[in-house]
């Protein structure tokens, strides 16, 4: 663990010992697994923004996936009564072909990725709205999917099932990020992305993978925000969760221009956002203030990680300055 | 103004510097250093990088002070300049990178931020009055071109002849060139030089720093030559040459050069061919080359000539619109960099901060950046494996740094240029493109990395050598092949090596000596 990922692990205890001290329910059994569940869902997005964000892309198209997917799924097996597993497959793959066009587009086509997702989240958001005709997809009464609703909203040892799948998810993802040779490629990438080029990586392999990745994840957090609120109204289901995602990663150590951060990160992240979010409704904060309290803390967090890199970048001048003393004058 | 301070140039000199001394921690840049510039006068200012030409500079430009000494401008002694008292003394620098808005017009950039105002509350620019004051100076510095021009539709030397007109619009008494011809083709750059005699005509003195040791002859009054941050010696005008100016740059004649540029095996068979090839950048006009085994061609010839762009075709990184290449004579499908590096061909590029390594990674992580597969079980990257090749490789090639885990940005030039050459060299190359290999790289890390070059093509490897330093590519290359313009002009065996020769074929003329004999494709 760096020591960035340290501090905002210190942040996080803080803020939860003064919320606690002031309101004993945060500690609560239900608050918990309510709240662990949360950070499950938008963990499972931040993770997959993440991968696109270490590159030095951006995936603005998430919360519209989360519903016109999510309204998908629902509609596939309320509706039409598809197996569960298989519309689980389709979704999941509808998923990827997503992400995969989007990183199509902005490789070979050279496509700046903020356009590209900028459109991508006009666009699946109209579907979704076309698709019900505005309509909200649900369930009918009594329908029930038993072993979906365990895996996704069912709990085991009193953990939610999402923070489980979480916490699998994240120990791959932490894998594939820091010790696989894709991960190393990810980084060179982000920090650089000609010089990768020149060393022979295929770049544009590489940043489709990402968005690929992304598109899964998406996919897959869709289905449990879905089974979560269990009806979806397309017009305003998902909406900002890029915005989360994309504060969670930021948060967590990220650099927005890539090549910067790490998987522990943007899951501590992702913590400290929905704790902020239970502050605002446990102090009783009027929850118009939401996002206020959540940009804010946001803002400081940056400023606080920017001025400390430039005094950790002074410390390091210094001390080669005091090594060239000691050793041979350099060129 | 100037010609009242042409009269009395011989009594006071424009600017003075005594025993200027300025020490970075760990590292003396510049020691008992004292020169002067007398009015009207041209100075040569020559030296190897880090020799304490750059901190001369910061101190005329008011941008660090130095510890100790005088620095005397206009009979007022200083301490130290600020920036203000750098302008306000006349000093202006036209830098080796311009300084100019390219979307803006020439006059706009001349005057920026002092745009001459018409009268009223919008304050509007005097777009006629600008014009007028923008006229005499782009005579002055013989301009082709008109004040209204978009400086991005300028050449190279246009632009500079920009910033020189802007030196002259703050009524300049010291102009600072540094590096101005580096990159300018031969045309344009004696355009320069005549500008540089203009000025001097009208009393104004100049600097003039220039690599190009053949230009500071013609045109330096007085050359001063800085070693190791002091002064190494001056030449007066009738002792100015090029080999007294290399004696007292570098301590002692030039040698090591040759003795480590010998092949001792001769030339193998062909390695790659590349046939009829066309570039982006000269789309109507083909390239065909041969690299050798176990030879280093150098590939010679102007900044733009096309030299760069063939080395990107040749890896892939830029598309190749025609012909074909062949690889120990089979046929070769290049179609981006990695399937250069999959077939053994590597390129060391031109820019090595921007696409030669990653600054920000290890030395031990950009060696293995190329093969990192090789250095990882079930696709997880062995970090004992990468460490072994990066040891290996560290030892090698001799590179200076506490450990295979540094940075790669905090090591010097010649170092980084090193780990470039490393990450190839722990694969096995059958061609090695390097461009530009020396370019900004102290004298000694140069001679190593000859050294690595030969020792490359001994081991039987075909070695193309880019370079624009013209003492570099008769010492180093076994073959030269000249590019003009897109085409090779010309191809030279060591019999026939000689300045003249490639220059000749750099501008597109047959040397006198070869069409004879018919050398030339």
């Amino acid at each position: 663990m760096s020591k960035k990922d340290l501090g905002l692990l210190i942040l996080i205890l803080v803020v939860g010992a003064v919320v606690t001290a002031i309101n004993p329910r945060f500690l609560s059994a239900i608050n918990l697994a309510n709240t662990s569940n949360l950070v499950a869902l938008f963990g499972i997005l931040s993770i997959g923004q993440a991968f696109v964000i270490i590159t030095g892309g951006i995936e603005l198209s998430v919360g519209s996936l989360i519903a016109l997917l999510g309204t998908l799924f629902i509609d596939f097996i309320a509706v039409r009564e598809l197996d569960w597993p298989l519309a689980f497959v389709v979704i999941i793959a509808l998923g990827a072909a997503i992400g995969f066009v989007h990183g199509w587009l902005i490789t070979r086509l050279k496509l700046q990725p903020f356009v590209v997702t900028l459109c991508g989240l006009l666009i699946y958001r109209g579907v979704a709205r076309f698709y019900t005709a505005d309509g909200t997809a649900g369930f009918a009464f009594g329908q029930n999917f038993p072993t979906l609703e365990f895996l996704t909203a069912g709990r085991s040892y009193g953990l939610p099932n999402s923070f489980i799948a979480l916490i699998v998810i994240a120990i791959v993802m932490w894998v594939v990020l820091h010790r696989s040779v894709f991960g190393r490629y990810l980084y060179a990438i982000g920090k650089n992305e000609e010089a990768a080029k020149y060393s022979g990586i295929r770049t544009g392999r590489v940043i489709i993978a990402a968005y690929v990745i992304c598109g899964v994840l998406t996919a897959l957090s869709a289905i449990y925000f879905a089974m979560y609120t269990r009806s979806i109204s397309p017009a305003s289901h998902g909406q900002f969760y890029e915005l989360y995602a994309i504060a969670a990663a930021v948060l967590g150590g990220f650099s927005l221009r890539g090549g910067e951060g790490s998987l522990v990160g943007v899951i501590l992240g992702t913590v400290l956002l929905q704790e902020l979010q239970n502050l605002v409704n446990l102090l009783g904060i009027p929850s118009s203030l939401n996002f206020a309290v959540m940009g804010g803390v946001i803002l400081i967090g940056v400023l606080v990680d920017q001025q400390w890199g430039v005094f950790r970048a002074r410390r390091r001048m210094f001390e080669a300055a005091r090594q060239n003393v000691a050793g041979a004058p350099a060129e | 103004m100037t010609s009242t301070d042409t009269t009395h140039s011989d009594t006071a000199p424009f600017l003075s510097l005594e025993a200027v001394r300025k020490t970075y921690p760990g590292v003396i840049a510049l020691d008992r250093f004292s020169m002067e510039v007398k009015s009207g006068e041209v100075i040569g200012l020559v030296g190897e990088n880090g020799a304490g030409k750059s901190t001369l500079m910061k101190i005329l430009g008011g941008v660090t002070r130095p510890d100790s000494g005088t620095i005397t401008v206009d009979g007022a002694a200083h301490d130290g300049l600020t920036v203000e008292q750098s302008i306000g003394s006349g000093i202006a620098f036209v830098h080796q990178e311009l300084n100019l808005f390219e979307n803006l017009d020439v006059a706009a950039n001349i005057f920026f931020g002092r745009e001459p105002l018409r009268a009223g509350p919008l304050r509007l620019v005097d777009r006629a009055r600008l014009r007028e004051m923008v006229a005499p100076l782009l005579k002055r510095v013989g301009a082709n071109f008109s004040a209204d021009a978009p400086v991005a539709s300028l050449s190279l030397a246009q632009q500079q002849m920009v910033e020189i007109a802007k030196a002259l619009s703050i009524k300049a008494r010291l102009v600072i060139l540094d590096e101005p011809t580096s990159s300018l083709p031969i045309a344009e750059t004696e355009k320069l030089l005549d500008v540089i005699k203009g000025l001097k005509a009208e009393g104004i003195s100049v600097i003039f720093i220039s690599h190009r040791l053949h230009e500071i002859e013609r045109v330096a009054d007085r050359v001063v030559v800085l070693r190791d941050g002091t002064l190494a010696g001056t030449l007066a005008k009738d002792r100015i040459n090029h080999d007294e100016m290399v004696r007292l740059m570098i301590g002692r004649m030039l040698k090591e050069r040759e003795k480590a540029g010998e092949a001792t095996r001769a030339p193998g068979s062909v390695a790659l061919s590349a046939e009829a090839i066309r570039t982006s950048t000269y789309p109507d006009r083909p390239v065909s080359l041969e690299l050798r085994r176990a030879e280093i061609l150098g590939l010679a010839g102007l900044v733009g000539s096309g030299r760069t762009e063939l080395a990107r075709v040749l890896f892939g990184i830029d598309e190749r619109l025609a012909g074909s290449v062949t690889l120990d004579s089979k046929p070769l499908h290049v179609g981006s960099a990695a399937d250069a590096v999959a077939n053994g061909i590597f390129l060391v590029p031109e820019d090595r901060k921007l696409t030669g390594i990653l600054l920000d990674l290890s030395i031990a992580q950009n060696i293995t950046l190329p093969n990192l597969p090789a250095h990882a079980r079930r696709s997880l990257v062995s970090t004992g494996a990468e460490l072994t090749t990066a040891e290996k490789q560290k030892k090698n090639l001799g590179i200076k740094a506490p450990s295979v885990l540094t940075r790669t940005g905090t090591l010097s030039g010649g170092n980084q240029q090193k780990v470039v050459l490393a990450k190839w060299l722990a694969m096995n190359p059958k061609v090695m493109i390097l461009d530009e290999p020396t370019r900004g790289i102290d004298i000694g890390a140069k001679a190593e990395i000859y050294g690595l070059m030969r020792a490359l093509a001994d081991a039987g490897v075909a070695v193309l050598m880019i370079s624009s330093d013209m003492e570099e590519v008769i010492g180093v290359s076994d073959r030269i092949a000249v590019m003009h313009e897109g085409q090779i002009s010309g191809i030279l065996d060591k019999d026939d090596f000689s300045q003249e020769n490639v220059l000749l074929l750099a501008v597109g003329k047959k040397p006198r000596s070869l069409q004879a004999a018919g050398g030339v494709e």
